[in-house]
């Protein structure tokens, strides 16, 4: 029910430049994730959005009050911790009550709320329960119905599911996404998981050291990463990188290194033509590789040999030898491949990413 | 504050009436100060510190003004330079007390870490009544040192002593043994009465320290074939030593200031002979008023005292750095 | 297990633990048996036929009717008591916010600070009494239990801050943090959750410091000079000693009733005064 602006963001430590230069709009009833490797400032991020950490530099708006000086209780917000940090000593109600009590709520008002978050979230059994009686999952459902009880503007998540088992983190996964179409509350997620990330945000912020990589929807993110970084963070498993020379043969352009040589696709051709004679990186992702085909032109294929075997059941994960690298191919379950065979594969020329070698960007 | 919190679906409940009541003002004022890190950090810490300066800096640096004048009760101070501790150190008496709080500190802190070690372990075992016979072990510390002390005063009490008797009894002596009434057995016996009180701290605490290694070591160290005292050496020791270190330091700081024990038992007596520097300091300083030998006395505690807390900052320091 | 022999468990685990066990119990005994003895059984020589010094035939109250008739003891145990008790509360009142301080608040001089309380839990009282009775004189304390009240603190304090101080850091500071978000503030997380929270830890000092206030001798020797208002250590050797005549039926029997309040205490809190003993010592 608020827009949060991040203005030149920056958190400085006696040592550590944590956040820098952040810049971000987060529209009204909007659910975004910020992702990263631990350390690149995720946390430190929303953790100023909540008012626990002092902002070094810039500023943040809340709905359209600039928060910076407000203590993190006037700022209208709830928040879901990565331990849950449900109050040992109190009930599970007084837990979901205590936010509204402070803020000095009628008696009958904090017992409805509480009412009707329980039941949002099937909890109406455990209200008397404390919280150390609680199974992990039933924890996690509280620290949630604590925060959406005082129907603040904003919710903040700091890796609230990384506590769970696999299944039952897959399981709150798709029920907090339930509930945010239901309450269409904006929302900021903190997580160092991409598949949370992609499947929970309405738009992903990639983190790295500090800076902002990329802003976006997951598929945007997907499909047309920034940079070498994002496009290795985001997907799984993850895209192969491999250093190529661009050369010129036959009036076309080629990607060049031992054992793989590829015809640059005609849309890339225009923006490689000042890259002639360089070295840059090929990214390709093991989904955009097949199993070779006489259908496929020789220009996008090469050989490969089998290193590792992963059958998954839907799919099989080959790690395959392509002249000194080693690149991960995801094929067909059908494909019958053994330890040191030889393969032909093939890449969808249309969707291979390059990236300059020292700038890291997409080109 | 005074901004009414925007919007959310239960806004109407939300009562925000901001009168213009001065004192809430106030108060919102004064709540808004404290939200701030640094001024809460800082009014919270600061009965402790007025508390701590007015009773421990305070007096120290009085105590170091003392020791260098000829201050005495009802006579103003002036300044002499060292001519008291000058004094002191030319005094035999309290070159007696001096040797007698090394001798008393040395041997009281061997013993108690040798016999709470030993009864740490025995206490680690299972057993029944462990609980009973661990909370009654406890009880020579809790108990008031000058009362149980005046137990032992009693019990090495020159006509009626128990211990005698009993020694007697059992054929063991046949005269009596002047506890308290020779010097070097007097020091002895407030060694022993010593040990006797301080014991049980150590071996309470070294006894937590046993219960946090993994008994599977041990069974690991006796499929090697190491015996009990190789076990002990090689596996208990090594993983004991930090909990020691820190508790023989308060025990050397607290038997090295000793007062009370021997200030009931002996008095200092017999002819001065079993003085410590805490009691020497009372006499001269309180006893007799001469305030500045006193209290140039009791800082000559001050190396010692420095030194053992140096050296086990150092130790801490090196084992949150390991 | 480690298997053993059964002589092997006799010499190394019974014999010991019964000497340990004798030896640290039986001057409590010792305490008793004389406090019940008539004087014509205590004054006997030692090589008297007939002596029994172990037990007694003919149990007395006389030397605890004597004592708390004849003599301010009562008075005593009563100071005695609300002065440990003032004096915990402020020390744990102090330790708990400078404890809370030190453990979670980021300021500058904070780690130097700490380390001062630190050293100050190791001046021991001994090296502070002659300056200290003049400072209690000059604040016109002197014979007053203020003048206890206010100086126990500076040895509780450091102790109480330092245990709670390692307990606090125990707490995840989501808890409080949680809080503040919820719309308490700093003071607010505080006292509602991390207080609360802390009160095994707040328990443990408090049976801690109210021993060492009970066990407190120096202080209350110097400070306090009118009968009444001494503390049960104090009283004890100044009022219940005539000139150089002890009288040990009833010295014993004060020693007793002067020990049983603080043992009753500790016996109910067991546990908690063991955690504060090793907590004392660990932080």
């Amino acid at each position: 029910m608020a827009q949060v602006m991040m203005k030149d963001l920056n958190k400085k430590y006696d040592e550590v430049h944590a956040v820098k230069d952040v810049n971000l709009h987060i529209r009204d009833k909007e659910f975004v994730v910020l992702v990263g490797p631990s350390g690149c400032g995720k946390s430190t991020t929303l953790r100023m959005v909540a008012g626990l950490e002092e902002i070094t530099g810039g500023e943040i708006t809340i709905g359209d009050r600039i928060v910076n000086d407000l203590p993190p209780k006037d700022r209208d917000i709830a928040m879901v911790f990565q331990n849950y940090a449900l109050y040992p000593h109190m009930t599970v109600y007084d837990n979901m009550a205590f936010g509204l009590k402070m803020r000095k709520f009628p008696k009958p008002e904090i017992a409805k709320r509480v009412q009707e978050a329980a039941e949002i979230l099937g909890i109406q059994e455990l209200l008397k329960r404390k919280p150390r009686q609680l199974s992990g999952g039933q924890r996690q459902r509280v620290a949630v119905g604590r925060a959406i009880v005082r129907h603040p503007q904003v919710f903040l998540f700091d890796e609230p599911l990384s506590n769970l088992d696999a299944k039952l983190r897959v399981q709150m996964r798709v029920e907090l996404k339930r509930l945010h179409d239901r309450l269409e509350t904006t929302a900021i997620y903190v997580t160092h998981d991409q598949v949370e990330a992609m499947t929970l945000g309405d738009r992903v912020v990639v983190m790295k050291d500090g800076w902002i990589q990329q802003v976006g929807e997951p598929l945007e993110l997907y499909s047309k990463p920034a940079n070498r970084f994002v496009a290795g963070f985001i997907g799984s498993p993850a895209m192969n990188f491999m250093e190529v020379a661009v050369a010129e043969a036959n009036g076309a352009l080629w990607l060049d290194t031992t054992g793989l040589r590829v015809k640059v696709p005609a849309p890339l051709a225009g923006r490689l033509g000042a890259y002639k004679g360089q070295r840059i990186t090929l990214g390709i992702r093991p989904e955009d590789l097949h199993m070779a085909t006489s259908n496929d032109p020789a220009d996008y294929s090469f050989d490969a040999i089998v290193e590792v075997v992963e059958p998954l059941g839907s799919e099989i994960l080959l790690d395959v030898k392509v002249g000194q690298s080693v690149i991960v191919a995801r094929v067909d379950p059908t494909v019958r491949a053994k330890l040191n065979d030889k393969l032909r594969l093939a890449l969808h020329p249309e969707r291979v990413r390059i990236f300059d070698n020292k700038t890291e960007l997409a080109i | 504050m005074k901004n009414p919190i925007a919007g959310g679906a239960g806004s109407a409940a939300r009562v925000e009436v901001a009168l213009p009541h001065s004192g809430a003002v106030r108060r919102r004022a004064f709540e808004r100060l404290l939200e701030n890190e640094r001024l809460l950090a800082f009014a919270l810490l600061t009965p402790t510190v007025v508390l701590l300066g007015a009773f421990i800096a305070y007096p120290f640096v009085m105590g170091v003004w003392f020791s260098l004048s000829d201050i005495s009760v009802g006579q103003p101070a002036h300044f002499v330079g060292l001519k008291n501790f000058v004094k002191a150190w030319n005094d035999s008496i309290f070159r007696t007390a001096f040797w007698n709080t090394t001798v008393y500190t040395f041997w009281a802190t061997i013993f108690k870490l040798a016999l709470g070690m030993w009864l740490a372990i025995i206490l680690n075992r299972h057993f029944r009544g462990k609980r009973l016979v661990r909370a009654s072990m406890l009880l020579p510390f809790i108990i008031p040192t000058v009362l149980s002390t005046f137990a032992w005063r009693w019990m090495f009490d020159p006509t009626f002593s128990v211990l005698n008797w009993t020694l007697y009894k059992m054929g063991v002596i046949v005269t009596k043994l002047p506890f308290l009434s020779n010097g070097d057995w007097a020091l002895w016996c407030a060694i022993a009465v010593n040990t006797w009180r301080g014991m049980p701290f150590f071996a309470i605490t070294l006894l937590a320290g046993l219960q946090t290694i993994n008994t599977d070591l041990h069974e690991a160290a006796s499929l090697d074939g190491a015996n009990g005292w190789k076990r002990f050496w090689h596996v208990t020791w090594p993983l004991l030593k930090p909990v020691t270190v820190v508790v023989v330091v308060f025990s050397i700081i607290q038997t090295f200031s000793d007062f009370q024990l021997i200030y009931v038992l002996t008095g200092g007596g017999p002819a001065n002979s079993t003085h410590l520097l805490a009691t020497y300091a009372y006499q001269i300083g309180v006893a007799t008023g001469l305030l500045g030998e006193g209290a140039a006395i009791s800082l000559f505690m001050l190396p010692v005292l420095f030194l053992v807390v140096w050296a086990q900052l150092r130790y801490l320091r090196k084992l949150e750095g390991a | 297990m480690v298997i053993e022999r059964r002589w092997k468990k006799w010499v190394f685990f019974y014999i010991p633990l019964t000497v340990f066990v004798v030896g640290t119990l039986f001057p409590f005994y010792w305490m008793t048996v004389t406090a019940i003895r008539p004087d014509a059984e205590l004054y006997r020589s030692w090589r008297a036929v007939n002596n029994a010094p172990f037990w007694t035939l003919h149990p007395t109250f006389e030397h605890f009717r004597d004592l708390l008739a004849k003599t301010t003891f009562p008075r005593w145990l009563l100071n005695t008591f609300y002065i440990a008790v003032a004096s915990t509360a402020i020390s744990l009142l102090c330790g708990l916010l400078a404890g809370y301080a030190l453990a979670r608040l980021r300021f500058p001089m904070a780690g130097a600070l700490g380390t001062s309380i630190f050293v100050t839990y190791l001046v021991p009282p001994t090296l502070l009494f002659i300056p200290l009775a003049d400072i209690i004189r000059d604040f016109q304390l002197g014979n007053t239990p203020w003048a206890l009240i206010l100086t126990y603190p500076t040895f509780l304090i450091p102790f109480c801050t330092w245990l709670l101080m390692g307990y606090f850091k125990t707490i995840p500071k989501e808890l409080e943090e949680c809080a503040r978000i919820d719309g308490a503030t700093r003071v607010g997380a505080m006292t509602r959750i991390i207080f609360p929270i802390a009160v095994p830890g707040i328990l443990s000092a408090g049976i801690f410091a109210f021993t060492l206030s009970w066990n407190e001798f120096i202080y209350a020797l110097i400070f306090l000079s009118s009968p009444e208002r001494k503390t049960v250590p104090v009283g004890v050797v100044s009022e219940l000693i005539r000139g150089d005549i002890y009288f040990w039926g009833q010295l014993m029997a004060g020693a007793l009733l002067g020990s049983i309040p603080v043992a009753l205490v500790y016996s109910f809190f067991v546990e908690y005064y063991v955690t504060g003993l090793t907590g004392s010592v660990k932080g």
